[in-house]
């Protein structure tokens, strides 16, 4: 039972936030709300007025709106045409009256400062955009309460300062938000009452301004949380990593990466701090082996490994995260043991030479290494990864890279859509690599990460280094800047 | 209210044991195909209970109806099954690796082709040449899938157009070379094969009153190990699989793509060209220049699909559709149309490309009452 006898009250044209880890059951109240899922027992009031919703056609007509966490939008259509997709007004010939829609959604996105394009392809603009025609979606329809999904999760940090705005005026011009989110600051930054839940029951409901982040932290984990981790001065090492030049290709074909240098020593861990669509894929893409940069060199421990694949690049000790750990990292049909050994089971100890899987060894070593990282799951190393919870998932990847990691780790996103508890985990993780002599690389969207982990920063913008500089004398604004920055002479810290 | 409560849990757990057991799912989907056609044959006017008795008859060679034994009828059913399971098998490591392989038909005839013509070539020692030259003709049609492999992993091209053109280039090759390089070959059949070629088995024929099944069957049971073995138990397998279940995470993993394609079509090619061997080889005492396709590359796709991709599971699919196939003219000769067995088979493979909805439905069902029996106590 993922919701255990919630009663929750919002109050008209206000933002309430519901704050709660991944797997607290936040998503389930809202599919209850939304007539995706039916509760069980209890019931749903609005306005005072006890309602059925069976389906999400019920709650539009209750005024509820949402917008879903991963969007739901036909990408070779129009921003006009989604909007309106089954709702169409029409002419009095019974076509579609695009006119009429077209001004609808403007007057709309003017009201609200949604800055929408109307005949826009949703295929052609970004992702922040993409969520504001989620959110004219609801808008079209009348919602007057809007349910937002953890809509930061794939925003860059100016998207969500956008977001924040957007959210301001809706509540100004009378609409209510349910926020749903774990990110603290956000939650500090734009609402006014916050729900916690638990577990699938609620811990408590506060006024934001009452509440200090540390607060919210500990009624949502249930325990006092760490948000800077703890570590000493690097002991600085030889050059692991050293990237001469590099160009890289995106999918679409435009070079991404331009002309990268870039150094890690032993014993640090770098930071890259950008925007999102910098570059950051494509450089981890071509670190990883799965992509060869068009141009330049990179050097492994001064080995040229240009033209190595991903699997010598393994037997190198280059560990990686990939950024998208759905997709890339994890096989989620395999149990934990089979994704334990995805990029070793090939060589010995864990295959005889005749090719025989030995599967007590991989079991055993898999068992362990889930136990040191404290990954929780059902069954352990027996578990299917699709069981487990985003950040026991990512703790598997971690076990794993940070295993074949001997000389460099690098890590992409490692924390993305992870709750409090685990991405203070992973920190801690990370810094213990580094404190064991390896070489670190984190590319990370999140400031707060970077600012926290990392000894040096390096900012990359338009798949350019533009600045390095030391950690300890950073600051948020003057990172910000860099990041925003056009191409500057390059400043080496 | 308390023994009501008892039996609906039960009942739920029923549910919720079958829809998690690939193997019992099949077992329902085969009843309801055969429950469909029981319907049929009564809205028809016919008797369902000969269609059962000659079912019976297949498997255990016993005619109920005249109270006579008759081996020879085992020995039909598993003769039509063999090639049958190959060519489910070759239809589990292309799905099993991410791939459709459609293309069973193609590999199946490149098989038979190069079989007959090294069963004229290779010197004859007996009860060897035959294997021999199957396996050798197997070989040609790895090589065959080979192509559709590379092919789809370097310039990812749909395998299900490339397999359905080369069964249409393997056919009409197949006719080209055997009337130009079999000998005495005219435009159905060549010269009789030299005895040393033959599968046939006179043991078997022995014990089985004279079918069909010949050597062909240590073939099958080898193919099944083998198999199992490289998909279960080696990283080859471990590399399939993990290609097959997410190309993207394999590749960031480092098994390289293409190498994944073309070693999981070269795999079921070689398992459809043994089929096409052992057909060929085992049932005719003569060369064929063919005229039709067999379809035994087709029915695959159902083996494959009702099995579940285990080993196992592809022989027992493999048998029930061999069933299906040798109970066909036995009907037919009790006046149920052939077209019947047809039918069941076509019952079965609706309801497993079903099965996937409705064990959704049916997993709602159970935490719905799960939820409610909770919510009683």
């Amino acid at each position: 039972m993922a919701n255990d006898h919630v009663s929750w009250r919002i109050k008209k044209g206000e933002v309430h936030a519901l704050l709660g880890e991944n797997g607290a059951g936040k998503s389930t109240i809202t599919s209850i709300l939304f007539g995706l899922l039916q509760a069980d027992s209890g019931e749903i009031l609005v306005d005072g007025k006890s309602v059925l919703i069976h389906n999400p056609n019920d709650a539009n007509a209750l005024g509820i709106g949402m917008v879903h966490q991963h969007f739901k939008l036909v990408p070779s259509y129009t921003v006009t045409e989604n909007i309106i997709l089954g709702l169409e007004p029409k002419t009095a010939w019974g076509h579609i009256n695009y006119q009429r829609a077209r001004s609808k959604i403007q007057e709309i996105s003017h009201q609200f400062g949604l800055a929408v394009d109307p005949d826009a392809r949703i295929a052609n603009i970004n992702v922040g955009m993409q969520q504001r025609v989620e959110i004219l979606k609801t808008l079209y329809r009348d919602a007057r309460i809007i349910v937002l999904d953890e809509p930061t999760a794939v925003l860059t940090p100016q998207e969500i300062d956008d977001l924040m705005q957007i959210i301001l005026r809706l509540k100004a011009q009378g609409r209510t938000i349910i926020f749903i989110s774990h990110k603290l600051k956000e939650i500090k930054t734009c609402a006014d009452q916050v729900t916690v839940l638990r577990r699938g029951k609620i811990v408590g409901s506060a006024d934001v301004s009452d509440c200090t982040e540390a607060q919210l932290a500990e009624m949502m984990v249930g325990h006092a949380v760490e948000f800077v981790t703890q570590k000493d001065a690097p002991t600085i090492g030889n050059v692991v990593l050293r990237l001469e030049n590099i160009s890289v290709k995106s999918m679409r074909g435009s070079i991404a990466v331009k002309d990268l240098s870039l150094s890690v020593h032993a014993g640090e861990v770098l930071g890259i701090a950008g925007v999102d669509g910098n570059g950051q894929s494509e450089l981890a893409l071509a670190l990883s082996g799965v992509v060869k940069p068009v141009k330049g060199k990179i050097y492994l421990d001064e080995v040229d490994v240009t033209s190595f694949g991903v699997r010598k690049r393994v037997e190198m000790g280059l560990g990686l995260t990939p950024e998208d750990r759905e997709t890339q990292a994890v096989i989620s049909n395999f149990n934990l043991a089979e994704n334990y050994v995805l990029k070793t089971f090939y060589r010995n100890p864990y295959s005889s030479v005749l090719g025989f899987l030995n599967k007590k060894k991989i079991s055993d070593d898999a068992q362990v290494q889930l136990e040191n990282f404290d990954v929780r799951s059902a069954n352990g190393w027996r578990s299917s990864i699709s069981e487990l919870s985003g950040g026991n998932r990512q703790k598997v990847v971690v076990a794993r890279e940070m295993t074949i990691a001997s000389k460099l780790l690098v890590v992409c996103q490692p924390t993305r859509g992870l709750d409090v508890g685990s991405i203070e985990y992973i920190h801690r993780q990370i810094i213990a690599q580094r404190n064991a002599g390896k070489a670190v690389l984190l590319i990370s969207f999140e400031l707060d990460e970077i600012l926290n982990l990392c000894d040096r920063i390096a900012t990359i913008s338009h798949g350019s280094i533009v600045g390095i500089i030391d950690a300890k004398d950073a600051t948020r604004q003057q990172v910000g800047q860099m990041m925003t920055a056009s191409h500057k002479e390059t400043v080496v810290g | 209210m308390n023994m009501k409560k008892v039996n609906s849990s039960k009942l739920v757990q029923f549910v919720d044991f079958s829809i998690k057991n690939e193997f019992i799912m099949s077992v329902y989907v085969i009843l309801l195909g055969f429950f469909l056609s029981t319907v049929l044959l009564y809205l028809v006017g016919l008797k369902p209970s000969v269609m059962y008795n000659t079912i019976v008859q297949t498997i255990t060679g016993y005619d109920f109806s005249k109270y006579r034994f008759n081996a020879r009828y085992i020995g039909t059913w598993l003769t039509n099954s063999m090639p049958l399971i190959l060519t489910g098998l070759s239809f589990n490591i292309a799905l099993r690796s991410g791939f459709f392989n459609i293309g069973a038909e193609g590999q199946f005839i490149i098989g038979l082709t190069f079989a007959q013509y090294f069963a004229f070539l290779l010197p004859p020692v007996m009860g060897v040449t035959g294997i021999v030259a199957v396996i050798i003709g197997a070989l040609f049609a790895a090589g065959w899938g080979a192509i559709v492999g590379w092919l789809r992993g370097r310039y990812q091209t749909s395998e299900v157009v490339l397999t359905i053109m080369f069964n249409y280039i393997a056919f009409y090759f197949s006719r080209w070379f055997s009337q130009k390089y079999l000998p005495g070959a005219n435009s159905y059949r060549a010269d009789n094969f030299p005895q040393e070629a033959l599968l046939a088995n006179s043991w078997f024929q022995s014990i089985t009153n004279g079918s069909l099944l010949n050597n062909g069957l240590f073939l099958v049971i080898v193919s099944l190990i083998v198999y199992h073995i490289i998909m279960e138990k080696t990283k080859w397998g471990f590399s399939l699989r993990a290609s097959g279940f997410s190309p993207l995470a394999a590749k960031f993993a480092g098994i390289a793509p293409v190498r994944s394609a073309v070693v999981a079509m070269a795999g079921a090619g070689f398992f459809a060209g043994l089929a096409g061997g052992i057909v060929y080889l085992g049932s005719f005492t003569f060369a064929n220049v063919i005229r039709a396709q067999d379809q035994y590359g087709f029915t695959g796709i159902a083996v494959g699909l009702v099995s579940g991709g285990s080993a196992i599971g592809t022989l027992l699919s493999g048998l029930f559709f061999g069933l299906l196939n040798a109970a066909a003219p036995l009907m037919q000769s009790r006046g149920i149309p052939r077209e019947i067995a047809t039918m069941i088979s076509a019952f079965v493979v609706i309801f497993i490309a079903l099965s996937t909805g409705i064990k959704l439905r049916l997993g709602q069902w159970v935490i719905k009452a799960k939820n409610k029996e909770k919510e009683m106590d």
